[in-house]
């Protein structure tokens, strides 16, 4: 039980009268890449964003169920959510650097964590983060240049390098590559491989394939509810729930 | 040659016809609207400019003058300082026009009536700026008379003359001969930009001063209010609030307060600032919290639209990083909100520069002949009687002599200038700070 770096306990999900998520039970192991995958409105970029509270920026919705990470409730009142983001880290989309330079980009979540105490080891962690993010080659000579000066690629890379400065443990990504081209798509890949290492990393997708390829884990959402989840292998080769077969084989969906 | 279902692409079907003669005729119809607004403002401009450039340029008669210590001392100790100064400046014209036979049988009080009733004045204010003066005689450039301003910009001419108890033909025959000897001239007129407001007979001497003064400090009131509460309350509003009927209640009524008519604000300020606040009435400061009112809801409405059009990814960029609201809105939202909310603090502050009915309701139409003591250093700030620029045209633009027409006219272009740069300035600073992404 306690090898689960986040257990979700009978979460619904309401947009106002709206039921998004129905009574969804999910465990997410430390250390793997999960993917969350379904048919377009089946909720699981929500459910995704249950889990960073950013469904709290939106005043209709209502979150009901226990989500724990590493055994604490993450709806606790005692919870500052601005505290829980800098734990589990988002990338979302669409790339969205801000208008600033590569460097201030990936300095600015350290800098308001204080996680650096000096402009030395703000170097280090943009270093770092860039070199995780495989960015570092392209990037390392132009730290001044606008992020929104970089293809789409890269600024995706750029906004993974920005999630993981602030030392997140968990990393969510909500279809982190749909507004990729293949290549681009193939580097983000292989670096959601390399972050598997260090972090718990949990990937909302529309492709199956790309969830075949870098995922562990597999949950098959349908309607707002979890269909069926288990071993990547597993869930393709063998589902067990029909629904889960049907999407597979590109019934549904 | 085979023809297919659709005919020959090379004429034309009867449809299309129809199409490109009613895409022809909606063109019309915009350049037409074009045209006409265009010539409206052409006809606007020339108008104003025709009547009103005049007023930048203004005529000056000069002549040596010359005053011992002890007339100035005597000027001093008597009852009408500017009477016993208008003497010595009429000793000095009729000395010059003896030397040079320029009088000939002109009547000498014509004479004097060539010099406006601001010249004792101004060559007091000369004296007492230069003691050195005493005893030397010097050039002195003295405003002319208004008629005879109004004779070289063909205001008045000889028939006139003869009908009008201001001004007699003599005097502008002798106006000839001046100008023939080069001591009347025609210079830049800064005493337009300078002087406070004259009275009826001394349309010469009127000027915007204090009027200039008056909207800068109202323009200082309105920015310093109107633009930390307006950006307060659209940031709260657009980021904060949730959004349920009292912020619905809160927005409509908003745009509400934005077409409310401004004559409105003017009764407003005269129950709340003049009446139970107890202000002073025509003073800059009421004048500026009256505008600051008018102001706001501009400055909310365009401050909420460019905090909208900023794309919400970069709050949830901001929030996925774990920067608390208040910093996704001050680190990122703001900054690039920021060229939007300049341009419509200008535009909100040009509109109130050029408004006129609420400041004719709290008094400041008021004649201000002087420079508020408030302009001056040891008076309490914004507290006393002033005018604006507005108000100013509106004033001049009510009385009877036509040169107030032309001073009301160089008011407007006065007042279009500034509105001028400010609108300049607006796109210039939105152009600079404008990020793309």
């Amino acid at each position: 039980m306690t090898d689960y770096k986040i257990s979700a306990k009978g979460v619904q999900v309401y947009y106002g009268d709206n039921h998004a998520i129905k009574d969804v039970d999910v465990q997410i192991e430390d250390k793997t890449v999960t993917a969350f995958i379904g048919p377009s409105g089946c909720g699981k970029s929500t459910f995704l964003r249950t889990l960073n509270r950013m469904n709290d920026t939106i005043d209709i919705c209502r979150v009901v169920g226990d989500i724990r990470i590493d055994g604490e409730d993450i709806y606790d009142p005692a919870v500052d959510p601005v505290q829980l983001r800098a734990k589990v880290g988002m990338v979302f989309q669409k790339p969205n650097p801000f208008p600033k330079s590569i460097y201030d980009n990936v300095a600015y979540g350290p800098k308001i964590h204080g996680l650096a105490r000096n402009k030395a080891d703000l170097d280090e962690i943009v270093e770092k983060s860039l070199r995780k993010a495989a960015l570092w080659n392209e990037a390392k000579d132009r730290l001044d240049a606008p992020g929104t000066g970089l293809s789409g690629g890269q600024q995706q890379r750029l906004c993974i390098a920005r999630a993981i400065a602030t030392a997140p443990e968990v990393l969510l990504m909500d279809e982190p590559c749909s507004a990729l081209d293949p290549i681009a798509t193939a580097q983000v890949e292989e670096l959601i491989d390399e972050l598997r290492q260090s972090y718990s990393v949990v990937i909302v997708t529309h492709s199956m394939q790309q969830a075949a390829r870098v995922s562990q884990r597999t949950a098959f959402f349908h309607l707002g509810n979890l269909v069926e989840y288990g071993e990547t292998d597993k869930i393709f080769t063998n589902p067990e729930d029909p629904r889960t077969e049907s999407y597979i084989s590109g019934r549904i969906g | 040659m085979s023809t297919s279902k659709h005919g020959s692409l090379l004429t034309l079907d009867a449809r299309t016809k129809k199409r490109n003669a009613a895409e022809k005729r909606f063109r019309a119809y915009g350049l037409g609207a074009i045209v006409i607004a265009v010539a409206a403002l052409a006809m606007l401009l020339i108008s104003i400019i025709a009547n009103g450039a005049s007023s930048f340029r203004q005529t000056y008669i000069s002549f040596p003058v010359t005053i011992s210590a002890e007339e100035i001392e005597a000027a001093e100790s008597s009852l009408l300082k500017t009477g016993a100064y208008n003497k010595i400046i009429q000793t000095g014209l009729l000395a010059y026009l003896t030397e040079r036979d320029l009088l000939q049988d002109t009547p000498e009080a014509d004479a004097f009536g060539m010099i406006s009733g601001e010249a004792g004045s101004t060559f007091r204010q000369f004296i007492l700026a230069n003691p050195d003066a005493a005893g030397t005689t010097f050039q002195l450039d003295l405003l002319a008379n208004g008629r005879i301003d109004g004779y070289y910009k063909g205001r008045v001419t000889a028939e006139t003359a003869a009908l009008d108890k201001n001004v007699t033909p003599a005097q502008l025959e002798l106006a000839d001969r001046l100008a023939a000897d080069g001591a009347l001239v025609k210079q830049f007129n800064w005493d337009f930009f300078t002087n406070p407001d004259a009275s009826d007979q001394r349309p010469e001497a009127a000027g915007l001063g204090v009027a200039i003064l008056g909207s800068l400090y109202m323009m200082a009131v309105v920015l310093c209010l109107a633009l930390p509460i307006g950006v307060a309350a659209s940031i709260y509003l657009e980021e904060f609030a949730r959004k349920n009927w009292i912020t619905d209640v809160i927005e409509v009524n908003i745009a509400n307060l934005a077409a409310v008519p401004s004559i409105v604000y003017g009764i407003l300020g005269l129950a709340i600032f003049i009446n139970f606040a107890e202000f002073n009435q025509s003073s800059p400061l009421v004048g500026g919290l009256v505008l600051t009112l008018m102001t706001l809801p501009t400055i909310i409405i365009s401050t909420r639209a460019s905090l909208k059009s900023i794309p919400p990814s970069i709050r949830d960029a901001a929030l996925g990083v774990g920067a608390s609201k208040m910093q996704s809105v001050f680190h990122h939202v703001l900054p690039l909100a920021s060229p939007g909310i300049l341009t419509g603090t200008i535009i909100g502050l040009a509109q109130a520069l050029g408004e006129t009915a609420p400041l004719l309701l709290i008094g400041m139409v008021a004649f201000v002949k002087e420079y508020p003591a408030a302009y001056t250093a040891d008076a309490g700030l914004f507290g006393e009687a002033s005018t604006a620029l507005p108000v100013q045209v509106f004033n001049w633009t009510q009385r009877s002599d036509p040169a107030f027409v032309e001073r009301a006219s160089g008011a407007i272009i006065t007042l279009l200038i500034f509105l001028l740069i400010m609108n300049a300035l607006a796109i210039f600073l939105r152009k600079k700070f404008e990020r793309r992404w």
